[in-house]
């Protein structure tokens, strides 16, 4: 190509494979960016939810004319005001909009309340009298599997079961390892809280600004809800404070959109962060029984697992999150033999659903708490047991489903284990250096170091059959006497820079410069969830799918008009240029007022379901990896942690944007740091303890350690630039390699996560 | 009660404010100052943080009335029209805004602590911004903004 070195430059400085900055960065840091929290309108009314103190209760009665009666409250609303159906759910609808006659959870909605004020919402709110028969909470998910206990929905107390049959079924080893481990309920901790504007309008139907993960699925629950029709039901995105999986479910959509509609009036609602720990679902709790048997060479001859996943008082996405637990169940192993089941149960626990790992990060506690097992009973070195038994591309899944891309979890290993260590601890004392900090708790007695490892695999997008796409539309036209192209989806920025990477796809695919993201809203086709790492694979392929559409029209116009055979044209740098003779006009001129405008709905190759007595099939479409290399000091007296060093390896095929891709590996491994040393939701007979960021701890500045980082560019022929997901594959492997490291330092079993100063201390 | 208080060099003046409202409220909902953010309200979280007299305060613990007479900076007037604070471009630049919703905290909290430190090591650094949560970027493009405009002022 003799395109100059100048415009190839502008192109590669903000195209794929390089860094530029966000484009809503600058409002951001201006304290300008609009999220769903700060929005407002002229005669606005705030709403307010009143919610269960009990976690299971039968209502008796509810009375809503003392909260009516007070002065500024404009409407009172209960389960006999919602017009559609009174259930929603993501995969099963099973959930009220407003409880009827039953609550299942602490926190579930009972009524609402439209004011002027949000302090007399909440005081109209208390004003709402319910009687309650307190009935005794289901909280146990073993029980559930027994069937034992009264069923909370009419098919009883399990979502799902999922079986996985591989190999030989009684089979025998030399070498055999059990465990039962324990994940406690870890919440996403979203900075900004549930929050959104709904606003009703002429046509009978509401406009709703709101923070989500997937605008179209919520579409389709509040539609249901109000009984009105997807035309009259209007969703944009608001600026979104963090997702992690917590904004799947619904929290304040439908309410905002009953009382705007019940008051004819705009209603902004806004949790506060008690509210938001009963507003959104959490990490599913487990209790996993594993047994692993090995040759003498600590080869793997088996697996046999029992998980069980507490999916709490709804279904919200148990039968996924229990999929993916069963399917990556003994972890990234070649194991010729696997006995897995896994049930996600209902419970009067709080609903659990997805949060970033999905399932994954469960089972990879236990299986990589197992595989440190087993190199002990070999005489084995950890890292060395993980390589005799890591599997590769070509590798049989425990489901059947042949491996067909990089599957790097030796070179994952080999390169962080290469990696240098953290200097020892030595002369100077810094106190901000120790387990406790400036709280001056040690000076450096009875700390203890100790290094562990651990490596982890995520499905990448939705699997098991799913009808997985995403829409874009690409429009490219000259504005201003300069070559722009516009891009539309649904897709929502939830804070992973995906605005960034569209962006970047249509520098690459077009050459041009000026890229505008239009807001994403329901007036386009769905692009499916921020989720499940999938929105660079699915809307970034789309985007990258109707751009090169777009460059079709465009090289087959340009060579008409400037008479050159289409074959040979292309475009870079604002440029039209011919393979032969170079550039041959400016873009801008040979656009010359027409306009490029195409839409696509792009799908990922597709998926099966699985068998449902053997758990077989080609269930997912990618899968992703990384390794974690922890080292901890521990204060064996107090039970204090601090990690020292956090390193990773990561295989993300291609990284789009580099910058975007560490930040991804950094904010991950910090939620599997605190998964494994500090973030539990403490529940008692189904109650919440600790609803409050003085209570629920999530890491600081001061807890997480500097991380060394590589990543591998090993391309998946089979996805968009070769790109494997990146979000959620850090999560899943830092808890394990931290609680290895804790173990290492002081010789405790550590069967449970979150590891609490009383497990170190034994007191 | 009506409230008189200086915000970003400018008196401004709010009228039937109810006395427990938080100077958080009155910035966001009532001065059309919503910059500041609401992520705890409960003084965990550093996402509210603003300069009350020149001292960073959490603005949700502090009554709406407590600031009557003084001078309030928040997160908006901290650039000079276009041109951004060095706090704010660094953390443009090194990636450190994801969401961005604990941001603005995060930069008044960076802002003040460079002008008492000119020069931090990663040890004051980490101590300094320990009052503001993060849970998008596991800090270390945090940490490296701060060092990025250490090195730009």
């Amino acid at each position: 190509m003799t395109i100059s070195t100048e415009t190839t430059g502008v192109t590669e400085a903000q195209g794929i494979g390089a860094s530029p900055v966000r484009p809503d960065g600058t409002m951001k840091v201006r304290g300008e960016f609009a999220y769903s929290s700060d929005l407002w309108h002229e005669d606005m009314l705030w709403g307010a939810t009143l919610r269960s103190p009990h976690p299971h209760a039968r209502i008796t009665g509810v009375d809503i004319a003392a909260a009516l009666a007070v002065p500024g409250v404009y409407a009172v609303l209960t389960h006999a005001d919602v017009p559609g159906v009174n259930r929603y759910g993501l995969e099963h609808p099973d959930q009220p909009v407003l409880a009827e006659d039953v609550v299942r959870y602490q926190g579930e909605p009972i009524a609402l309340v439209a004011a002027d004020h949000p302090e007399t919402a909440r005081r109209a709110m208390k004003r709402i009298e319910v009687g309650y028969e307190v009935l005794e909470p289901v909280t146990d998910s073993e029980a559930a599997v027994a069937g034992q206990g009264p069923a909370l929905h009419p098919g009883g107390n399990v979502v799902r079961h999922v079986p996985i049959r591989r190999g030989e079924q009684n089979v025998t080893a030399d070498v055999v390892v059990t465990g039962t481990y324990e994940v406690g309920m870890q919440d996403q901790a979203f900075l900004g809280p549930e929050s959104g504007l709904a606003v009703p309008a002429e046509d009978g139907g509401v406009d709703l600004y709101v923070a989500t993960q997937w605008l179209h699925v919520d579409q389709q629950q509040i539609v249901a809800a109000l009984g009105l029709p997807p035309e009259k039901v209007r969703l944009t995105l608001a600026g979104v404070g963090g997702a992690f999986g917590g904004r799947e479910d619904l929290s304040i959509q439908v309410h905002a959109c009953l009382l705007a509609l019940h008051t004819g009036k705009p209603v902004k609602m806004v949790y506060n962060r008690e509210e938001s720990f009963y507003g959104h679902v959490h990490r599913h709790p487990a209790r996993m029984y594993y047994e692993h048997g090995a040759d003498r060479d600590g080869r793997l001859v088996y697996v046999k697992a029992k998980i069980y996943l507490d999916g709490g008082a709804y279904a919200s996405t148990t039968a996924a999150v229990a999929g993916n637990a069963a399917t990556l169940g003994v972890g990234p192993y070649d194991v010729p033999n696997v006995t897995v089941d896994c049930w996600g149960t209902y419970s009067n626990n709080p609903p659990c659903g997805a949060m970033r790992g999905f399932g994954a990060v469960q089972a990879a506690f236990g299986y990589e708490s197992q595989m440190d097992r087993l190199a002990e009973a070999c005489g084995l070195d950890p890292v060395e047991v993980r390589l005799r038994n890591a599997m590769s591309e070509g590798t049989v899944m425990p489901t059947g489903q042949v491996v067909d891309s990089a599957a790097p979890v030796e070179e994952l290993l080999t390169r962080l284990r290469a990696m240098p260590l953290p200097a020892e601890r030595s002369g100077e004392l810094d106190l901000r250096r120790l387990p406790g900090g400036v709280s001056n708790t040690t000076h450096g007695e009875g700390v203890v170091r100790g290094v562990g490892y651990a490596v982890g695999i995520k499905n990448i997008c939705f699997s098991e059959g799913f009808d997985d796409y995403s829409t874009a539309r690409v429009r490219l036209e000259a504005v201003g006497g300069e070559p722009a192209a516009t891009v539309q989806t649904a897709a929502c920025e939830v804070g992973q820079g995906l605005v960034t990477i569209l962006q970047q796809i249509i520098r690459t695919e077009l050459g041009v410069e000026q890229v505008t993201i239009l807001p994403m809203d329901t007036s386009i086709g769905s692009a499916g969830s921020s989720s499940a790492s999938r929105q660079t694979y699915m809307t970034g392929g789309a985007v990258r799918a109707a751009a090169l559409k777009v460059r079709a029209a465009l090289v087959a116009h340009a060579a008409r008009v400037l008479g050159h055979e289409h074959t040979e044209l292309s475009v870079a740098g604002g440029k039209v240029v011919s393979r032969h003779d170079g550039v041959l006009a400016d873009l801008v001129d040979v656009l010359d007022g027409e306009a490029f405008d195409e839409t696509v709905e792009w799908r990922h190759r597709p998926t099966e379901a699985l068998d449902p007595e053997t758990g077989q099939g080609n269930a997912h479409v990618q899968y992703g990896f990384a390794a974690h290399r922890a080292v901890v000091d521990v204060d064996t007296e107090l039970g204090l942690v601090k990690v020292v060093a956090l390193d990773c390896v990561q295989d993300v095929g291609k990284a789009l944007n580099p910058q975007a891709v560490l930040g991804q590996i950094q904010g991950g491994s910090a939620q599997g740091l605190g998964l494994a040393v500090m973030e539990e939701i403490q529940t008692r007979g189904g109650v919440i303890r600790n609803p409050s960021f003085t209570d629920y701890l999530i890491p600081t500045v001061l807890d997480m350690p500097p991380m060394r980082i590589e990543v591998l560019e090993l391309a998946d022929p089979h996805a968009p630039y070769g790109l494997r997901g990146v979000g959620e594959p850090p999560t899943i492997s830092s808890t394990p390699a931290i609680v290895a490291a804790i173990r290492a330092a002081t010789g405790l079993a550590l069967d449970r996560v979150p590891v609490r100063p009383e497990h170190l201390t034994g007191t | 009660m009506r409230l008189n208080v200086t915000v970003n060099g400018e008196r401004r003046q709010a009228d039937d404010v109810w006395e427990g409202e938080s100077l958080l409220y009155v910035l966001r909902e009532r001065l059309g100052l919503p910059g500041s953010k609401n992520a705890c309200e409960q003084g965990e979280c550093g996402s509210c943080t603003v300069y009350l007299d020149d001292v960073p305060v959490c603005s949700c613990l502090v009554a709406a009335g407590q600031a009557e007479g003084r001078e309030v900076r928040t997160v908006e007037g901290l650039a000079e029209g276009d041109a951004l604070d060095p706090v704010q471009q660094s953390f443009v630049d090194a990636g450190a805004v994801q969401c961005g919703f604990c941001t603005p905290g995060l930069v008044v909290a960076a802002h003040d602590l460079l002008n008492r430190v000119p020069e931090p090591s990663d040890e004051e650094i980490r101590e300094a911004l320990a009052g503001n949560l993060c849970r998008c970027t596991g800090y270390e493009k945090i940490l490296d903004a701060v060092r990025l405009a250490a090195g730009a002022r």
